[in-house]
Order: structure tokens, then sequence, then C-alpha cells
């Protein structure tokens, strides 16, 4: 892309990030659809599109669009309308600075490892002003568990990547998976646990979902919203299983290496991403939701622990045998 | 720096797309609003009380402790490009030792006062 004009290529670069934004999310819920389904000896969508109901996700959206969108009379207006877009577009940002392979990235910048884990962080402010804004007790509830689960579960998370760039001695995801070589899944499996337990956590997805517990306070933040708004929250959710699968594809499955690199390369990687992501669909479907309190502990006694180990693990593997 | 004007286009496409997906829905979407469909939804009765209750925000401590552990990992990342360093390699494994040790034994600590239990 190097022949083009600076600004044709950054724009180029935005549309192709929003593309893949706007279509890997609905891969990873009609996989669910499906997944799920079969799980459950049911078919799933079967009409829409024709084909094994393909389209279904598609015809969900333009349903969304042309419902009503309702603002509580006691919400505070503005705060209340603004929260879809900061849980959602954080993701985006994340999105862009994951790399596919060294070539094939939306943005690539030096310390990319450290800037998604910050992005990803934002989200969680767009449900906390939605459970705020919304002056319902339901919600409330449901944006403090949040916050509760995000302050538990960012530690264990960020220890388990600082762990990885240690490994590799680089910030940069690109460099990261390029220094990965396979007997890294034994050395980072502890690592690699943490993560993938903390990123489940991270989405509010089951059994780590208390803070939308249907059975408990309705939909948690997003009991008030309808409409494009409420649409936005979950295409934030399955954007978030996009970022967190291409992750930890990138960081513990060494991203685009496999057979053939030197031609599929990129292809690897989303390979990789789609096979975690449909780990995390499947743990959604073989788990029970857990209790607050059990949530809070197992952060607690058992990740953020287990996560400085495999950094006192990495650290004295660095060092003593380079 | 052409990769941060990249993340910036990125954040101002998002942007775009969440004003055209308004814009589209202002076109589409039916307006009625309604008394009865304003009101704050408390599983079908009319919402209770005030806006303002006294609650117990159990996860404070938490917080406390995520404060701590945030700086602490701050640190971690400088530390993960220069421990190849050989001259720093060694001694700063044993900073970093007892730097974690330090905070670990806070964790065990508050662990054992029972400040680690929600309830």
């Amino acid at each position: 892309m190097s022949d083009l004009a600076p600004w044709v290529e950054v724009v180029l670069r935005a549309v192709a990030v929003l593309a893949a934004f706007l279509v890997l999310p609905l891969i990873v819920g009609q996989t669910e659809h499906k997944v799920m389904a079969h799980m459950q000896g049911r078919l799933g969508p079967m009409y829409a599109g024709g084909f094994h109901g393909w389209a279904q996700l598609v015809a969900d959206g333009v349903k969304f669009v042309q419902k009503e969108d309702i603002t509580p009379a006691r919400a505070d207006r503005w705060v209340f309308r603004l929260a879809p877009f900061v849980a959602l577009i954080p993701y985006l940002v994340a999105l862009a600075v994951i790399p596919l392979s060294p070539t094939v990235v939306g943005a690539d910048v030096d310390a990319s490892a450290v800037l998604v884990l910050a992005v990803i962080g934002v989200g969680i402010i767009g449900t906390l002003m939605a459970g705020w804004a919304s002056a319902n007790k339901y919600s409330l509830l449901g944006a403090m568990r949040a916050g509760a689960q995000l302050v538990s579960y960012e530690l264990p998370m960020v220890l388990a990547v600082a762990s990885v760039a240690l490994a590799a001695g680089s910030l940069s995801l690109v460099s990261i998976a390029e220094a990965w070589k396979p007997w890294w899944l034994l050395w980072q499996l502890p690592g690699a646990v943490v993560f993938l337990v903390a990123a489940l956590a991270e989405l509010q997805r089951p059994p780590f979902d208390m803070p939308l517990a249907d059975s408990e306070i309705v939909f948690g933040a997003f009991t008030e919203y309808t409409g494009l708004r409420f649409a936005f929250f979950l295409l934030a959710e399955y954007a978030g299983i996009v970022v967190m699968s291409l992750l930890f594809a990138v960081l513990y499955l060494g991203g685009w290496s496999g057979p053939f690199e030197q031609w599929l390369g990129w292809l690897w990687t989303v390979l990789k991403g789609f096979l975690v992501a449909v780990v995390v669909i499947w743990l959604r479907v073989s788990w029970p939701r857990m209790r607050e309190d059990q949530l809070q502990r197992l952060a607690w006694v058992w990740l953020v622990p287990m996560a400085l180990l495999q950094l006192a693990l990495t650290a004295v593997g660095v060092v003593v045998f380079p | 720096m052409s990769g941060y004007v990249a993340v910036a286009a990125v954040l101002g496409a998002g942007v775009l797309l969440v004003t055209a997906a308004m814009v589209v829905r202002r076109l589409l979407a039916p307006r009625a609003p309604h008394a009865a469909k304003l009101t704050t939804y408390e599983s079908g009765v009319d919402p209770v009380g005030e806006g303002w209750a006294q609650t117990k925000v159990r996860y404070f401590v938490f917080s406390f402790l995520y404060v701590i552990f945030a700086v602490d990992a701050i640190y971690l990342f400088p530390w993960a490009t220069v421990i190849r360093d050989a001259d720093l390699g060694r001694a700063s494994l044993v900073e970093m030792g007892i730097f974690i040790g330090v905070i670990v034994l806070g964790l065990a600590h508050a662990g054992r006062r029972g400040l680690l239990r929600w309830v």
C-alpha cells in the first residue's frame, strides 16, 4: 500500500477495520446460534436467507433499526443515549491494532499489547453509564456487578499479558507472535488459562454473566434499552468475543505461524481465533452461572496468584535459560 | 507515528458508524411516546421509592487492592523490555521478586483478615 497517498491509506485502513468489525461479530453470533442449538439437540435458525438461516442476524439488525427507541422519563437523557456507543467503539479500536499477520494489521503501533488492554478497559464505562443513567434498580445493580467484575478480572488478565510480553521481550503484538515457539504452549499454559477465564469474565459471558443475570435482575444495566441502542450493546458483546479470541490466538497460539504460513499467513490467525470463539460458546453452553461472591473469590484467591506464579516462571525462564 | 494516525482514523470511523446508524434509526423507527411506556421498568408494578437509597458497596476493598496491583502491573511492562539486558537481567529479576513479594504479602494479609469475601 506504499504507493498510495498517506491519507488514502489511512482511510482504506479505517474502512477495512470497520468492515471486519461489522462482519466478524455476526459470524461469531451465527456460529453461536448454530453450535448452541446443535449442542442442545435443536436446529437453530433455519429460515432467514434460505440456507440454514445464514441471514438470521442480518434480519435481526433490520428489525432492531425499525424498533422504537425509548428513553425513560426518569433517565439521565444524554448519558443514557451515549452509553451504547461508549461500550461499542473501544472494541473497534482494539480490533484495529490486533495483527492478523505482520502485514495484515489495521494500525501498526509499537506498544500494541498495552494499547489493546487500555482500550478494552474503556468499554466497561459504557455499562456503568447505562446502569447509572437508567435510574432503574435492576440496571444499577447490574452496573455495580459489572464494575466489581471488571476490577477483579482486569488484573489477572494484565498480569497474564505481561508474562507473554516478558517472554517475548516486546510490547508489540507482532513481535510477540513472531517470538512465539510451540513449546510456549506448555511454558505459558497457566497464563493462557488465566487469560481465557479473565476474558470470559470481562465479556460478562456465562458462567460469569451475573451483571446480566436474566433470572435475577432482568437484563442488568441494559434493562431499559430498546431498539438499535440495545442492539449496539449486543454487538459490543460479540465484538468483544472476536477481539478476545484473536488476542488469545496472537498471544498464546502463535498467531499466523503454522504450516504453509508464507501463503496462508493471516488465515491461520483467523482460524485459531475462530476455534477460541467456539470454545467461548461451548463454555456458555456447558457451565452454570456463578454466584457473585464465588466469582470474586475465584479472581483473587486463584487467578491472581496463578498469574503471579506464571510471571515468576516466565522471568526465571527468560533470565536463566536465555 | 502513522500507526497512531490510523488508530485515530478508526476512532473517527466508529463515531461515523454510530452517527449514521442513529440517522437511519431516526428515519425508520416509529416514535409514539406514552406515559406508561416511559416509566421505569420494575417487573410490571409502578416504580417504588425515590432515586436515592442507601446501599452497601461491598467491593470497595477490591477496588483498593486493584489500584495497588494496577500500579504494580504498570511497572511490569517496562521491565519486560529490559530483562534480556545482560547487565540488568539477574539483578532486576531479584528486585522484581522483592517488589512482587511485598505485594503478594499484602494480598495474603488481606485474605487472612477475611477481606476477600464478598459477604
